[in-house]
């Protein structure tokens, strides 16, 4: 079977998948959000101060949260199956808006922490590998074991204030210069310049984490018949070690990355807090606190999708890397 | 006529461990030269010391010589020019012995454009032919395979045709028929033989299977506990094996003649194992041998020319069994 057949085969399957997938996340959390203590008029009336028994009943009979459990649920099915996340009571505008506006911050955050792990976390394990026992390999291991057991908040942390306190050379947070009014290459360099602390700190972990992995999958490809078939042809130590090791080793770091995604998603909820970077992670956190379901649930359904969105995208990439992959079907 | 390669007093040593403590032979050009012995003998490891592919931390000691040049301490990169162009290697495990995710033809290819300086499509035009030399049926469409859909003896015969894509001199063979079913074994050895009559190639036959070393050797050389004990030409060795250890050998294998059938009495063994020999001595065979003598634990047994062509290194050799027959051992 050829590879574009192969490939399109896996997709069809990942799109059959992905549908009850998302559906199941969706009512699974809709659920467990209800068990949290308290609701958006709570809060609403809490931080007003001044809140009347009837405002309380005025504002969850407009936003339909006095209505049994069951009935919002299906009110929110039959939203979303009109293509609408619903109605925020705390921002006071469309989930899918608000959404809309932060998403791409993190979708830059994460896409940029995770390339760079994984780049740069092959490369290191790459050497750990080539050098395996000796001083880089010792040196690399107890710096990624560092990394890899130190919590990111607190690298953020120690980062601002190495980089932004005492050497001033990086902004502490935002995701741009206010008010800077640039455009074009140096409004790219300005938020460049944002991106390098919070993408830093949330990258650090993985990048621990891609490089152990790198160096073992490497020293067990390392140890196959096939790079010995290699070697006996008299392949290059260069091409060897990119063709026939680095090739073969790549499949379980794709998975692991593509499981990460999720995780990332996990860790950008303290990373944008700490940085205070304009994203969804954050935008979870103060939904969370303001029991402002519609906005939460908004997220973890979008969430799931880019999950299941990359675990395709994954799973494609590992078609094309393995073509024993997507064989059977 | 100079030989094609000359190994002298070649080991291998790890540590305190000595797993090749010294062989010497030749190979001719053009000839089957079977090595045999039982796991741990040495014979594999001293394939990979031919084709320097031992590991870096191995010491190896001994000459090396392909067709008059020294091989012995060539620099990695000298080594990667000889291997795969003038000497070739298949190896035990064909399943495992070719890289999942290129296809056959981007492996056969590889090699030919690493010797030879030729383009993409006339190397792939090459892979084909090749395919086609080694009998795989629909060489055009089976070089887009990749192995996983080919069948253990199809991927053998791909792993052959990589050894002597560029016409080596020499093609090491190790165990590469072990893991195949007999008819295809049988195959596989057909077309080695068919390849280094028509490309004048020799080639060095690592095995346990007597009767593979019978069937197609010119010579064969016996191996125990890293040292050759027993040279010559198949069927003089086999009709008249001189060391006990290939007795032994010869014992143990089923034979088809009348009243040696397995159903007719148990198989012979040879008692002990090789790892019982690790800190003997004298002769490494001799807790193992019928016939061991307190001399034998004196010294190593040097091999020595016992008849034209026939080595042996048992001392006890001229003097006692020189005639003794296999038939009359098994029978006994």
């Amino acid at each position: 079977m050829s590879t574009s057949k192969r490939i399109l085969s896996r997709a069809r399957r990942v799109i059959v998948q992905a549908i009850p997938t998302a559906l199941g996340i969706v009512i699974l959390n809709f659920f467990l959000l209800q068990l949290a203590p308290g609701d958006a008029a709570d809060v609403l009336a809490a931080e007003a101060g001044s809140a009347t028994v009837e405002t309380m009943a005025e504002i969850r009979s407009r936003f339909g949260l006095d209505l049994p459990v069951i009935q919002q649920l299906l009110n929110y099915l039959n939203n979303l199956a009109h293509f609408s996340l619903g109605y925020s009571p705390r921002y006071g505008m469309p989930v899918a808006d608000l959404i809309g506006q932060r998403l791409p911050g993190t979708l830059i955050l994460m896409s940029v922490a995770l390339s760079s792990a994984i780049v740069i976390g092959v490369f290191l394990g790459s050497i750990m590998a080539l050098f395996s026992g000796r001083l880089p390999d010792r040196i690399i291991s107890i710096a990624s074991l560092i990394f890899y057991s130190v919590p990111g908040f607190w690298i953020g942390l120690m980062l601002i204030l190495t980089f932004s306190v005492k050497l001033g050379w990086l902004p502490s947070g935002g995701d741009s210069t206010i008010g800077s009014g640039l455009t074009g290459i140096h409004a790219l360099l300005d938020r460049a310049r944002f991106i390098v602390l919070p993408a830093v700190s949330l990258a650090v972990f993985y990048l621990a984490i891609y490089a152990r992995l790198t160096r073992a999958a490497m020293l067990e490809v390392k140890s196959q018949d096939y790079v010995r078939t290699a070697r006996a042809k008299g392949v290059s130590p260069l091409r060897l070690t990119l063709r026939h090791i680095l090739r073969n080793a790549l499949i379980p770091i794709t998975t692991m990355a593509g499981m990460h995604v999720s995780g990332l998603l996990g860790g950008a909820v303290v990373v944008e807090t700490v940085f205070s970077w304009p994203g969804l992670g954050r935008l979870a956190f103060e939904a969370v606190m303001a029991r402002d379901f519609s906005v939460l649930l908004g997220i973890l359904l979008l969430s799931s999708l880019v999950v299941i969105f990359v675990n395709a995208a994954v799973d494609l990439l590992q078609a094309w890397l393995d073509p024993r992959i997507g064989e059977s079907r | 006529m100079t030989p094609l390669m000359e190994v002298h007093d070649f080991a291998v040593g790890f540590g305190s461990a000595q797993p090749v403590k010294g062989v010497s032979f030749d190979v001719t050009a053009g000839e089957m030269l079977a090595i045999v012995g039982e796991s741990g003998s040495g014979k594999s490891l001293t394939a990979l010391g031919l084709i320097g592919l031992l590991p870096s931390h191995a010491r190896k000691t001994g000459s090396i010589r392909l067709a008059g040049r020294d091989l012995s301490d060539l620099s990695e990169r000298q080594w990667r020019s000889i291997r795969g162009r003038e000497i070739g290697m298949i190896f035990q495990e064909p399943m495992t012995s070719l890289n999942p995710v290129l296809t056959v033809g981007e492996q056969i290819v590889e090699v030919l454009r690493i010797h030879d300086k030729i383009d993409r499509r006339s190397a792939r035009k090459r892979a084909i032919e090749l395919l086609d030399l080694v009998n795989i049926p629909e060489a055009g469409r089976r070089i887009d395979d990749y192995p996983h859909q080919l069948s253990g003896g199809m991927r053998q015969r791909v792993m052959i045709a990589i050894g002597v894509a560029c016409n080596p001199k020499l093609l090491i063979a190790d165990e590469a028929t072990t893991a195949l079913d007999v008819t295809i074994q049988a195959q596989i050895l057909q077309l080695l033989d068919n390849l280094r009559l028509n490309l004048n190639m020799a080639v060095i036959l690592i095995t346990h299977d007597l009767g593979i070393v019978a069937q197609w050797a010119d010579r064969v050389m016996v191996m125990y506990a890293g040292r050759k004990v027993e040279e010559g030409l198949p069927q003089p060795v086999f009709e008249h094996p001189y060391h006990p250890y290939t007795r032994g050998l010869l014992a143990a294998s089923p034979r088809a003649e009348v009243g040696q059938h397995y159903r007719d009495g148990p198989l012979l063994e040879i008692p002990g194992s090789i790892v019982s020999s690790l800190h003997e001595k004298g002769c490494a065979f001799r807790p193992r041998c019928p016939d061991a003598r307190a001399s034998c634990g004196q010294a190593v047994p040097p091999i020595k020319l016992i008849s034209d062509g026939r080595y042996a290194a048992c001392p006890l050799v001229p003097s006692q069994f020189g005639r003794v027959s296999h038939d009359a051992l098994v029978g006994a």
